[in-house]
């Protein structure tokens, strides 16, 4: 029998704001324990939350940009449990009424593009870290709430992905959108992005839905695809041996590369979730969703579209530039620079991104200005200098960051393309090389190169290839 | 009003923080010799009634101290500069010790302080101590604190009324001029009721509930304890305004509550709510209080009864919604970063072993009854049928009183369906307790003020309480027929001896 998996991702993204969502601290990441923290953070007695109103703004930039509906009336809710992370006893959340819901976004697999639907996007505070000892003498567990009451947004897709490969691509599109919003740093490292994955499946065909588990502790995308793939095949092999699937909480164990059991559905807390006494409602007026949508930024779709039709990219050069909105940004300012797009998207998905990976540098520090590579551009277009000459101006303005027609006149690269000159050293060469000469007359064509190779050589690289090549073939017959 | 002639001879610590702020003024008095006499008494007399956990008396001569200056150098005087006030120990005094009546928190000392600490340090006010009360405000009685019994003044058989009971009960015996009490369902109205003074729970938004220690967010206020309504006012006054660290507190301008005294109620309709007046209400409080709104009539008043036909729904609507939001607010206290936690076997290594014996041993039955009941009616498959419900009645309840007051200006009622009951004598029977509330908890779930004053005495010598309910925001209103009853009558006069 055939199966098919279905599965549902849970998206946790940390909000760059710069304060916290419920207090003034700061959100950075890093700081040593506890100093980021004040009464509010830390629960103390008689503490009351105030909403940071920037919070609801990323989450009303992240509904619309996921095409979802704006809730009115956006209200929080408390989620009751206990864990020494957890200051208050209880986490505030949103709950039956977050503050987006039913939109979706589209990823594209092997050049299909599908839609995934998002259940909700709805606002919560995180909490703080558990530092066990690594001493094996110290038992002691360390709490650090620097983390505690930081902003996230937590997006839920609709069970609408049927391989790891499409929760992959899911992932890596959210990310893209949410970088193209600017409100994360969407770091999985620092655990500013984080997944879980509701997975079950079911027999080709079938439309009724399998227990699912749920996958925790992935700090990948990579990994969420390896997880994924692991409990599928779990699951078919219980199915097939006519065992049961039990609806559990399952962790990945990256080290042995499979999920083991958490905790049982009977296990799973009530979180007795009720309405957050301490908060007022707020309203969201047209006019507030109305302002966010004109602000947001072009986003990937959007883009894509307007690089293929209107600067007339490949399906890959597109794809490489839209990837981060830096570089697409990068791309068009350069374009106001220099008429030829396609000769732009060669040398940024080439040269520039190379230099940025060799350089481990992202776009925003980048010693290159997208004017001063329009102006090696305009030099190559013009004839100044040769292609092969412009990776070397090329490379010698990454490292200072001068303007490439002061490094082409400084360290004298201009183009040799006075036909008289080069006749004469055309000529010398010939003189010099009598039996390759013979050779190409008498039918070798790759003397040809060799001759082009001297002339080159003796022109320092700097001999137009063109004119050489026809004054060349000229001078030979 | 007494008139005051020599200073020396005088009872200064039995006098209104009015008549005592023109003594200050007049520098007639210091508020350190003020605040010196009212420790002495204190000493003399705390041993009987308990009405302090904590005494400050270093912050509080240092304070008086600064009070005398800014009176000598006429800076930032204010009506209350200078007079001293006790505090519920509910409210968190950066440094002082706060244990809400309770071991989990009874070496806990707060960091900072709650915005009515600071409305009272900038206005000059003299921090005596903080008081006693039932273990994190749930009580009636004062009796579930962990920390001690208080006594009623009147009769230390008795109860002083709870949970602010320390607070009633300090100024009742002169022990404080002013205190501050939080209500969450009656707890400052009921023990001044039973104390013989004048409490006010002002409209749930008034008074910023930041640095109180929650017990039920969507209930709880802060509010004055006085001898008088005239201070009454007063103190409102400087408690009450928008805090922008409470999301809860409302943006309105303070009124000058003064400015409502010394008027006359001709014509202001008054309505007496009949289900108020029920079966098992104690006969001298029923005919106290009758009395004292046929004195509201003489006085000008137009007194009509009024229906508020939901009232009786109100006390099991209350303990669903306290204890639901009191499970959550008090899960916090769980041994891991302050207060109490649990020693011994099985604590160390394991966590929900620790967590069980703290909070076992940390809250007292009460508290945990209620945590209990709470957490219940929260359970997934219980949370339609009880907070839902709950939320839908206080709904008909807020509705009840709109709709009253369309009719007219105040409401009157008993506080209390009885005087101070005996030490130990509700402690056994939990609902017994909870219906000492019945009158007070209807105005807690729909949000409005209430005010207690007295209105006479028990055939046992036991005060008896009279409470006015006002619209929204309108405790300028019940402040000003307050007044205009308390200046026709002796009532507040009488003293605990």
């Amino acid at each position: 029998m055939n199966y098919e998996p279905v599965i549902g991702l849970e998206v946790h993204v940390q909000l760059s704001t710069k304060t916290k969502i419920f207090c003034g601290c700061s959100t950075n990441f890093g700081a040593s324990p506890n100093t980021q923290t004040c009464p509010v953070c830390l629960g103390l007695p008689g503490v009351l939350p105030v909403l940071n109103k920037e919070v609801v703004q990323c989450a009303i930039k992240t509904a619309l940009a996921t095409n979802c509906t704006v809730v009115e009336r956006c209200i929080f809710h408390r989620k009751n449990y206990f864990y020494p992370d957890l200051p208050k006893g209880y986490q505030i959340s949103q709950y039956d009424i977050p503050l987006g819901e039913n939109g979706w976004i589209q990823i594209k697999l092997d050049g299909k593009e599908k839609k995934i639907r998002i259940t909700r996007v709805h606002m919560e505070e995180d909490a703080g870290k558990l530092i066990h000892s690594e001493n094996p003498e110290d038992s002691r567990t360390r709490v650090d709430l620097n983390r505690a009451c930081v902003p996230l947004l937590e997006i839920v897709s609709e069970p609408d992905i049927n391989s790891p490969e499409e929760a992959y691509q899911y992932l890596v599109s959210l990310k893209q959108i949410l970088e193209y919003l600017e409100i994360s740093d969407c770091n999985m490292e620092e655990g500013s992005l984080r997944c879980d994955a509701n997975i079950s499946i079911r027999p080709v065909g079938e439309s009724r839905l399998g227990t699912k588990a749920e996958l925790k502790n992935m700090n990948s995308f990579k990994g969420v695809q390896k997880a994924l793939e692991y409990e599928i095949m779990r699951q078919k092999k219980l199915l097939i041996e006519g065992k049961k699937v039990y609806q559990e909480t399952r962790l990945w164990n990256t080290d042995l590369n499979r999920t083991e059991s958490m905790r049982s559905k009977e296990e799973a807390h009530d979180y007795r979730y009720f309405p957050e006494p301490d908060l007022v409602r707020i309203n969201i007026d047209k006019e507030w969703v109305n302002k966010t949508r004109q602000s947001l930024p072009e986003l990937p779709k959007v883009r894509r579209d307007k690089f293929k039709k209107e600067y007339g990219l490949s399906d890959y050069d597109v794809e490489v530039l839209t990837m981060d909105r830096k570089v697409a940004d990068y791309f068009e300012e350069c374009s106001k620079h220099f008429p030829n797009c396609k000769m732009i998207a060669n040398w940024i998905t080439g040269d520039v991104l190379a230099a940025l990976k060799d350089k481990k540098n992202n776009i925003d520090n980048f010693n290159m200005s997208p004017e001063q590579l329009g102006e090696l551009l305009g030099l190559i277009e013009n004839g100044t200098v040769s292609g092969k000459i412009a990776k070397d101006v090329f490379q010698d303005m990454v490292c200072t960051g001068q303007d490439a027609k002061q490094i082409v006149s400084e360290k004298g690269l201009v183009q040799l393309s006075d036909e008289g000159e080069l006749v004469l050293i055309i000529d010398k060469i010939i003189q010099q090389n009598p039996k390759p000469v013979d050779d190409f007359r008498s039918g070798k064509q790759n003397a040809l190169g060799f001759l082009v190779g001297q002339i080159m050589r003796e022109t320092k690289g700097k001999a137009n290839p063109q004119l050489v090549n026809r004054i060349l073939k000229a001078r030979l017959s | 009003m007494s008139t005051i002639n020599r200073v020396g001879d005088m009872k200064l610590h039995t006098l209104t923080a009015h008549e005592l702020a023109k003594l200050l003024i007049s520098r007639e008095v210091s508020s350190e010799e003020l605040t010196r006499k009212l420790y002495g008494h204190i000493e003399k007399t705390d041993k009987n009634i308990g009405s302090y956990i904590t005494l400050t008396k270093d912050i509080a001569i240092e304070q008086a101290k600064e009070a005398d200056k800014r009176i000598k150098e006429k800076r930032d005087v204010g009506t209350l500069t200078g007079i001293p006030i006790a505090i519920k120990d509910n409210m968190c005094i950066k440094d002082v010790l706060c244990t809400c009546g309770s071991k989990m928190l009874s070496s806990f000392i707060p960091p900072y302080n709650a915005t009515v600490i600071n409305k009272l340090k900038k206005n000059g006010l003299v921090f005596l101590g903080k008081t006693n009360m039932d273990e994190f405000a749930m009580g009636s009685s004062t009796e579930t604190s962990y920390l001690k019994v208080t006594k009623n003044p009147w009769n230390i058989n008795t109860i002083p009324g709870g949970s602010s009971g320390g607070s009633a009960a300090a100024v009742a015996s002169d022990q404080a001029v002013l205190s501050i009490g939080s209500d969450t369902g009656g707890s400052i109205r009921q023990p001044a009721s039973h104390c013989g003074i004048v409490g006010m729970k002002p409209t749930y938004g008034r008074v910023s509930r930041y640095g109180l220690v929650a017990f039920a967010s969507s209930l709880d206020q802060i509010g004055p304890l006085t001898k008088d309504v005239w201070d009454c006012a007063a103190l409102l006054e400087v408690i009450s305004g928008y805090d922008s660290l409470d999301s809860t507190s409302v943006n309105m301008d303070v009124p000058d509550y003064i400015s409502f005294l010394n008027k006359d109620i001709k014509n202001i309709k008054i309505g007496v709510p009949k289900e108020y007046f029920i079966e098992g209400i104690d006969k001298d409080v029923e005919l106290t209080v009758k009395g004292a709104i046929e004195k509201l009539g003489s006085l000008g008043a137009i007194i009509e009864e009024v229906s508020l036909p939901h009232t009786e729904y109100a006390v099991a609507t209350y303990y669903i919604i306290a204890p639901a939001e009191a499970s959550s607010n008090l899960a916090r206290y769980d041994g891991v970063k302050y207060g109490y936690r649990a020693k011994g076997e099985g604590v160390d290594k394991d966590l929900l072993g620790m967590y069980e014996n703290t909070r076992k041993e940390g809250f007292g039955a009460e508290v945990k009854r209620r945590i209990m009941l709470g957490t219940h009616t929260l359970s997934s498959g219980y949370y339609d049928a009880y907070y839902l419900k709950a939320q839908k009645v206080r709904t008909l309840i807020k509705q009840d009183f709109d709709k009253a007051f369309r009719e007219c200006d105040v409401l009157v009622t008993p506080t209390s369906p009885t005087p101070a009951f005996k030490i130990g004598e509700k402690t056994d029977d939990p609902l017994q307790m909870y219906l000492s509330d019945i009158f007070t908890i209807p105005t807690n779930l729909a949000g409005l003020p209430g005010i207690s004053l007295p209105c006479g005495l028990s055939k046992n010598g036991l005060p008896i309480g009279l409470q006015l309910i006002g619209n929204y925001f309108e405790e300028g209103r019940i402040l000003q027929v307050a007044h205009a009853f308390e200046q026709s009558t002796d009532f507040h006069r009488n003293k605990a001896r």
